[in-house]
C-alpha cells in the first residue's frame, strides 16, 4: 500500500474543478495550470524513484483486498509513460498560453486538459479492465470536447467520426470485458493473469483476446487508424500535439499490458498477429506520410506509423525487444509532442499548412529551423538522438528471434519517415525568402521555449542511454515476467 | 432467461448497426445508444442473471447473486448517457454550423 499512487490522479482532478470557478479569469487559469503540472512533476518523480527501489507500487482503493476491490498499480512501465505525459502536457501548455485563444480559454480548456490528464494517467495507473474502461472514457470524453471546442465546420465534421468511432469502440470493450468476465469471473489483471494460467489459454480466450486487441487497436490507430488524420488536423496545434504524443499511446500501452500479463500463452497466435498489423500499419502509414503535401498530414501519418513500430517489440516478445520499445514509446511521446509544436509555429508563421506554400524560414528562424531538423532526424532515429536507441533495441531483438520481414519493414519505413519529415524541412526552410519578418502572422516570442525543453530531453534519451536504461531495463523486466506483477497485486 | 436475453441483446445490436449505418445523423446518434445498450445488457446476461438471495449478508440463504455485473453496468450506463449527450449536442452543432444532417454531404473535401 502506498498512498502516493493515487495522487497522479488527484492533482489534475481537483485542479480541474478548481477551475471551473475562475472561468473568466485567465491569468489565474494559467498559474494554477503550471503550478498543479509542476506538482505533478514532482509527485510523480517521487513515485518513480520509490518504483525503481522497492519495485511495483500499489494501492487498494476503499481498502478492498485486489481480486475483489480497485486497485492501482505504479510499475516502471505505468511509471515512465505517467511521467513522459507529464512532461508533454507542461510543454504544450506553456505553448498552448500563447496560441490556443482567448476564446477557447474562457471555456474551459485548461479543465478540459486537466480531465483528459486524469484518464490518461488513470489508465496508466489501474489495475483492473474495467476501470480501464471507465478511464479511457474519461480520457476519451474529454478529447471529444478538446477536438470540437471553437465549433468550426472542420472540426465539427471530424469530430462527428472520431465520437462515432470511438463510441462503437467502446461498445466492443464492454462487450470483450463481458465475455471475459462470464469465462473467468474476475477482472483484475493480475487474478486473471493467474486464474488463466492455472486453466491453460484456451481458444475461447484467444478469441477473447483478439477481440480485446481489436478494441485497443482502434483506440491506438494500430491498422484501424482511419479516424487519425483528420482528427488530428482539425484542432488548434497545442491540442493536436498533446492528442498525437499521448492518446494513442494508451491504447498501444494497453496492448503491452494485457498482452505480456494476461494473453502470453499463445504468443504464436496473438503476437504474431499483432507483428503483422504493426507491419501493415507501418507500411500504410509511411504511403501516407510520403504522399501528402501538408504539413499536418504528413506529422499525423508519422503517429501512425510509430504505432506499427512499437508493436514489432511486442510481436517479438524479448527482454531485449520489449526494452526497446518502452524506450521507443517515450521517445515517440517527446518526439511527437516537439515536432507537432515546431509545424504549429511554422503554420502559424506563414498562416498555411501546405508545404508548396512556405520556403526560406531559416533566414529569419535559425532556431527553429535547427530544432526541426533536430527532431527530424531524432524521429528517424539517427544515432546520438533518443529514436536511435529504441530502434536498435527492437530491431536486435527481431532480427536475434528470426523476424526478418518486420525488421526489413521497419527500416524501410524509417527511411519513408526521414524522407517525409526532411521534406518539410526542405520546402519549409531552404531556398527562397518570401516571407520577411512584417508578414509574419504571428511572432514565435515564447514559443520556442517549451520546444527548447523537448528537444533538450530528446538528445538527453539518446546521449543519457546508460541513466535511462536502467529503467527502461526494469520496466521490460515487469513485463517479461509477469509474476513480479502478480506478487506486487495479490500478496502486499 | 439468458437466452431469451441473448436474443434481445442481438435484435439491439442488429437494430444499432443499421442505425449506425444510416445516413441521418440523429439516426446515427440514437443507434449508437442502442448498441450501447445491447452492450450492457450482454454484460448483464454474461455476468449471470439472479442465481439466489440478494448480494446482502443476513439473510438466510447459501448462494447469493453476484454483484459485480450490477455494479459494472450501473458504471456503464453512466458513461454511456454522457457520451450519447455529447454525441448529441455535437451533432447537433454541426447541423446548425453545416446546414446538413445528411452524411453524403458532410464528407468535406481536401482544400478546405
Amino acid at each position: 500500500m502506498n498512498n502516493l499512487v493515487i495522487l497522479p490522479l488527484l492533482i489534475p482532478l481537483l485542479t480541474g474543478i478548481l477551475l471551473i470557478f475562475f472561468r473568466k479569469q485567465i491569468k489565474v487559469q494559467r498559474y494554477v495550470t503550471t503550478l498543479s503540472l509542476l506538482l505533478l512533476l514532482a509527485v510523480t518523480a517521487l513515485l518513480t524513484h520509490q518504483v525503481s527501489i522497492e519495485g511495483p507500487q500499489t494501492l487498494n482503493v476503499g481498502g478492498w483486498e485486489p481480486p475483489f476491490g480497485i486497485v492501482l498499480v505504479a510499475d516502471m512501465f505505468a511509471m515512465l509513460l505517467v511521467m513522459a505525459t507529464v512532461i508533454v502536457t507542461f510543454c504544450c501548455m506553456l505553448y498552448a498560453f500563447r496560441t490556443v485563444g482567448e476564446e477557447r480559454e474562457k471555456h474551459y480548456f485548461y479543465m478540459f486538459v486537466h480531465f483528459m490528464i486524469v484518464g490518461i494517467m488513470g489508465s496508466f495507473l489501474t489495475g483492473d479492465l474495467f476501470n480501464l474502461f471507465v478511464f479511457f472514457e474519461i480520457m476519451l470524453l474529454s478529447s471529444y470536447i478538446l477536438i470540437s471546442l471553437g465549433g468550426k465546420k472542420d472540426q465539427l465534421r471530424e469530430s462527428l467520426k472520431y465520437v462515432l468511432i470511438n463510441i462503437v469502440s467502446s461498445m466492443l470493450f464492454i462487450v470483450a470485458i463481458a465475455y471475459l468476465y462470464s469465462i473467468t469471473g474476475t477482472l483484475n489483471f493480475a487474478d486473471l493473469s493467474v486464474k488463466i494460467a492455472e486453466t491453460g489459454q484456451d481458444g475461447l480466450i484467444t478469441t477473447v483476446a483478439i477481440f480485446l486487441m481489436l478494441v485497443f487497436a482502434i483506440k491506438a490507430a494500430l491498422l484501424m487508424y482511419f479516424w487519425l488524420p483528420g482528427a488530428y488536423v482539425v484542432p488548434p496545434m497545442a491540442i493536436s500535439a498533446m492528442f498525437a504524443a499521448l492518446l494513442t499511446k494508451v491504447g498501444i500501452y494497453a496492448i503491452f499490458r494485457t498482452f505480456t500479463l494476461i494473453f502470453y500463452h499463445e504468443a504464436v497466435i496473438t503476437h504474431e498477429l499483432i507483428g503483422w498489423l504493426g507491419v501493415a500499419t507501418m507500411i500504410l502509414g509511411g504511403i501516407g506520410a510520403v504522399a501528402y503535401w501538408d504539413l499536418r498530414r504528413i506529422l499525423a501519418y508519422n503517429v501512425i506509423i510509430a504505432v506499427g513500430f512499437i508493436m514489432i517489440g511486442l510481436a517479438v516478445f524479448t527482454e531485449t525487444a520489449l526494452a526497446g520499445s518502452i524506450y521507443y514509446l517515450i521517445h515517440d511521446m517527446i518526439v511527437k509532442a516537439l515536432l507537432f509544436l515546431l509545424g504549429g509555429v511554422m503554420i502559424g508563421l506563414t498562416g498555411t499548412d501546405q508545404l508548396r506554400e512556405m520556403s526560406g524560414m531559416i533566414r529569419n528562424h535559425a532556431l527553429l529551423g535547427w530544432m526541426f531538423f533536430l527532431a527530424a532526424f531524432a524521429l528517424a532515429g539517427v544515432p546520438p538522438l533518443s529514436g536511435f536507441i529504441g530502434k536498435l533495441l527492437i530491431l536486435d531483438g527481431a532480427i536475434d528471434e528470426g523476424f526478418y520481414v518486420m525488421a526489413a519493414v521497419g527500416l524501410i519505413t524509417s527511411l519513408m519517415v526521414l524522407y517525409s519529415v526532411m521534406k518539410i524541412f526542405m520546402n519549409g526552410f531552404w531556398g527562397e525568402n518570401q516571407l520577411s519578418v512584417e508578414d509574419e502572422k504571428m511572432s514565435t516570442k515564447g514559443l520556442l521555449f517549451p520546444c527548447a525543453i523537448l528537444a533538450v530531453l530528446s538528445i538527453g534519451l539518446g546521449v543519457g542511454v546508460e541513466w535511462v536504461n536502467v529503467y527502461a531495463l526494469q520496466a521490460a523486466e515487469v513485463l517479461n515476467n509477469p509474476q513480479v506483477y502478480i506478487d506486487a497485486v495479490l500478496q502486499n | 432467461m439468458e437466452i431469451l436475453m441473448s436474443v434481445l441483446v442481438g435484435i439491439l445490436f442488429t437494430a444499432g448497426t443499421y442505425l449506425v449505418l444510416a445516413k441521418s445523423l440523429l439516426r446515427i446518434v440514437l443507434g449508437t445508444s442502442i448498441l450501447g445498450h445491447g452492450a450492457l445488457l450482454l454484460l448483464l446476461t454474461m455476468g449471470g442473471i439472479k442465481t439466489g438471495a440478494p448480494p446482502l449478508l443476513g439473510l438466510e440463504s447459501t448462494t447469493y447473486t453476484d454483484p459485480l455485473p450490477q455494479a459494472l453496468i450501473l458504471t456503464a450506463i453512466v458513461i454511456n448517457f454522457g457520451t450519447l449527450g455529447v454525441f448529441l449536442v455535437i451533432a447537433y452543432r454541426s447541423y446548425q454550423e453545416l446546414g446538413t444532417d445528411d452524411m453524403e454531404e458532410l464528407r468535406g473535401t481536401e482544400d478546405e
